[in-house]
């Protein structure tokens, strides 16, 4: 009897230690209340579509989230909620940040706690620079503001460019990343127009009003992925810059896939340069749409928010995989920088020396097709890596 | 030429944006001119109404004009039993508690919003009549902004009529200057300020759903612009329907013209401009306590 007893505690013991050694912590710490909500849901369902649709490469292992919600961009809350994550939850991993200001403050606590951490969203270029540990899956304002400065020179022969933008960091990083690379092409930034700040949709007749005054060929408009975007097509046709022969312009935020039909006939012609929308044509991505369809209905849409919080879960499935459940920081981070993925943007990886990644842009057109605003791609760049780690350009030059 | 129609689009921009703040406005200082109550809860209504009218249209199909009717008689509706309930009972209170009272009552309109409808930005859908440009001889112009000046002037007049030439008007005028002796007089205090109470929140829901092509509209719209309408008021002084009119105009073509040409400041210099004049002229510009 007393044998039978010691043999059921140690297989209780053994299938304990066992089911430890399976499981993976992944703290994720997102805007869930609040304005950033929808935007918070976005990665979070793109992070579960992952798991679910690749279960079988997950396994034997058992990744478990443990969510946080960090409110606002002020910083402050996201930095308590890693904290949290950290010694409360002892998680192995950290992810999430969809607001730059959170993973600038985060840093300093990212960096004590040794833990790897995946940025699914904050894109103000530098931030990869501030913690050893900072991986990002999503994009650098420099994606897209760089290679737009170019085509727009090159693809669209602008010779005139004004600059609006929202007046926080990525807002900034945008613009510098667009007139450097535009004026490099022979163009010339004639305008920079601040238009208030990122929490809340300003009436953008006066600064359109000025941008159209100065008659420039293109009007570059960076302003935060949500509400923004709908104001910004509003405005542009109500003013009749189109008929005046202003191109508006900018990174994918202002033609949001999740935004986008709302704004309907508005956002005809409006010319991105971007790393995802959910009409890009590839097997992969077809795939994704359709699962997302599937699972959150139908006139849900993904978005490329929703590709970081999913191309941000397989890198992580990635490193539990080849380190076989046991997360040591610097293996994972090595163990990263051999990584390649097949994702729904097109074929991306990190970037051994930035830890950013690299990855294609999209040049796309908004086309009106079977009654619905279509984005037509009118040019591709492969392989494209952050320019402002690459030129080591201001904050971006390696400590 | 080139110059005239920088100035005609300036100018037709800054009074369409100044048109909003006046609709929006003119009940909070009737309002806090009569019953002398501070209602910070003004910019709620707002809100409230520029809901109202945008759903009406999306659930309900309801036209862009039918809507704002709809959102003028349901918010004066609202804001009728509000009064009758909750306001009276802060009539004799100090300002202290009534701002107390007004904002905490904000906060429930935020949080109620939220709860219902969502935290985003709910778009206005205009008619596609007022969408685009419309030709003015100078210069071509945004049609919406243009329509938005004529219903602007247009409602001015009818309250400076209103205000002036009738009997409602005058009792409101009465009691403005003098309450214990228009009371005195026969006139019905307590009814006359239920109805222009209404009706002054009936006004801001108008404005909130005319403006909301401007100023967008989520939850946090009754915070965010409530300086702007205390502005107004403090400029245009209490009570005066034409003190309003002057002072939404200057101060929507003033905001207009620094955002355009010093974009860098922001909100800064209206703010600045309005602490230097209510030191200068503590009654606000255009109010005299006395003058009709």
């Amino acid at each position: 009897m007393m044998k039978r007893i010691i043999a059921v505690a140690a297989v209780l013991v053994m299938t304990a230690a066992w089911a430890q050694a399976q499981e993976v912590k992944v703290g994720v710490n997102l805007p869930y209340t609040g304005i950033g909500a929808e935007f918070a849901q976005l990665v979070d369902r793109g992070m579960e579509l992952y798991l679910k649709l690749n279960a079988d490469k997950v396994k034997p292992y058992k990744i478990t989230l443990i969510r946080r919600d960090v409110k606002d961009p002020s910083g402050a809350n996201a930095k308590i909620a890693v904290q949290e994550l950290l010694t409360q939850d002892n998680v192995d991993i950290l992810a999430g940040w969809i607001y730059s200001p959170n993973a600038i403050a985060s840093a300093p606590i990212v960096t004590a706690g040794k833990k790897l951490a995946v940025i699914m969203n904050a894109g103000t270029a530098h931030i990869t620079n501030l913690s050893p540990y900072y991986v990002r899956t999503s994009f650098s304002m420099w994606h897209a503001g760089y290679a737009l400065g170019e085509a727009a020179a090159k693809l669209l022969n602008g010779k005139t460019a004004v600059v609006g933008y929202t007046d926080f960091p990525p807002g900034k990083d945008s613009l510098a990343a667009f007139k450097r690379s535009f004026e490099a092409n022979g163009g010339k930034v004639v305008d920079e127009i601040p238009m208030g700040g990122a929490g809340a949709v300003p009436d953008f007749t006066p600064f359109f009003q000025r941008a159209k005054d100065k008659k420039p060929d293109v009007f570059f408009v960076f302003v935060p992925a949500g509400d923004h975007a709908a104001a910004v097509a509003k405005t542009y046709a109500a003013l009749g810059m189109r008929e005046a022969g202003i191109k508006l312009i900018g990174p994918g935020d202002i033609t949001q896939d999740t935004k986008l039909q709302a704004m309907g006939p508005a956002a005809v012609g409006l010319i991105t340069m971007h790393h995802y929308h959910a009409d890009l044509d590839n097997p992969e991505n077809k795939r994704f749409v359709e699962a997302w369809k599937k699972e959150y209905g139908a006139t849900s849409t993904p978005d490329f928010m929703a590709v970081g919080g999913y191309d941000g879960m397989a890198a992580i499935v990635y490193v539990v995989q080849t380190l076989k459940g046991k997360i040591d920081v610097d293996k994972a981070l090595e163990a990263l920088k051999g990584w390649k993925f097949n994702s729904p943007r097109g074929p991306i990886s990190i970037d051994p020396v930035t830890r950013d990644i690299v990855m294609n842009e999209y040049l796309s057109e908004a086309v009106m097709k079977d009654g619905r605003v279509f984005q037509k791609v009118i040019g591709k760049i492969d392989g494209v890596k952050d320019a402002c780690k690459e030129q080591k350009i201001g904050p971006c030059a390696p400590k | 030429m080139i110059f005239g129609a920088d100035v005609a689009s300036m100018l037709l921009g800054g009074v369409a944006a100044g048109m909003v703040l006046f609709i929006v406005s003119v009940g909070l200082s009737v309002t806090m001119g009569l019953m002398g109550f501070v209602n910070l809860a003004h910019g709620g209504f707002a809100m409230l109404g520029g809901y109202a009218i945008v759903l009406a249209m999306k659930h309900w199909g309801l036209g862009f004009v039918p809507a704002l009717v709809f959102g003028f008689l349901a918010i004066a509706a609202v804001s009728a039993v509000l009064e009758r309930l909750l306001y009276t009972r802060l009539y004799e209170a100090g300002e202290l508690d009534q701002v107390l009272f007004t904002i905490g009552l904000v906060f429930i309109m935020t949080a109620s919003v939220t709860l219902l409808v969502g935290p985003e930005n709910q778009p206005l859908t205009l008619p596609s009549i007022l969408r685009g440009q419309i030709d003015l001889g100078i210069t071509r112009y945004r049609t919406y902004s243009v329509v938005l000046i004529a219903i602007g002037i247009v409602i001015a007049v009818g309250l400076w009529l209103a205000f002036e030439r009738t009997r409602m008007g005058a009792q409101i005028r009465a009691a403005v200057d003098n309450r214990r002796m228009a009371e005195s007089l026969g006139i019905n205090i307590g009814r006359l300020f239920t109805v222009t109470f209404a009706f002054g929140s009936g006004m801001a829901a108008l404005g909130g759903g005319l403006g909301a092509e401007f100023l967008g509209l989520d939850p946090q719209y009754a915070l965010k612009y409530l300086v702007f309408f205390l502005i107004v008021v403090a400029v245009g002084g209490l009570g005066r329907v034409t003190g309003v009119f002057y002072a939404a105009l200057l101060i929507g073509v003033l905001d207009f013209v620094l955002k355009k040409y010093v974009p860098q400041g922001g909100t800064l210099f209206i703010y600045g401009l309005t602490v230097l004049l209510l030191l200068w002229r503590p009654q606000g510009l255009f109010g005299g306590k006395a003058a009709a």
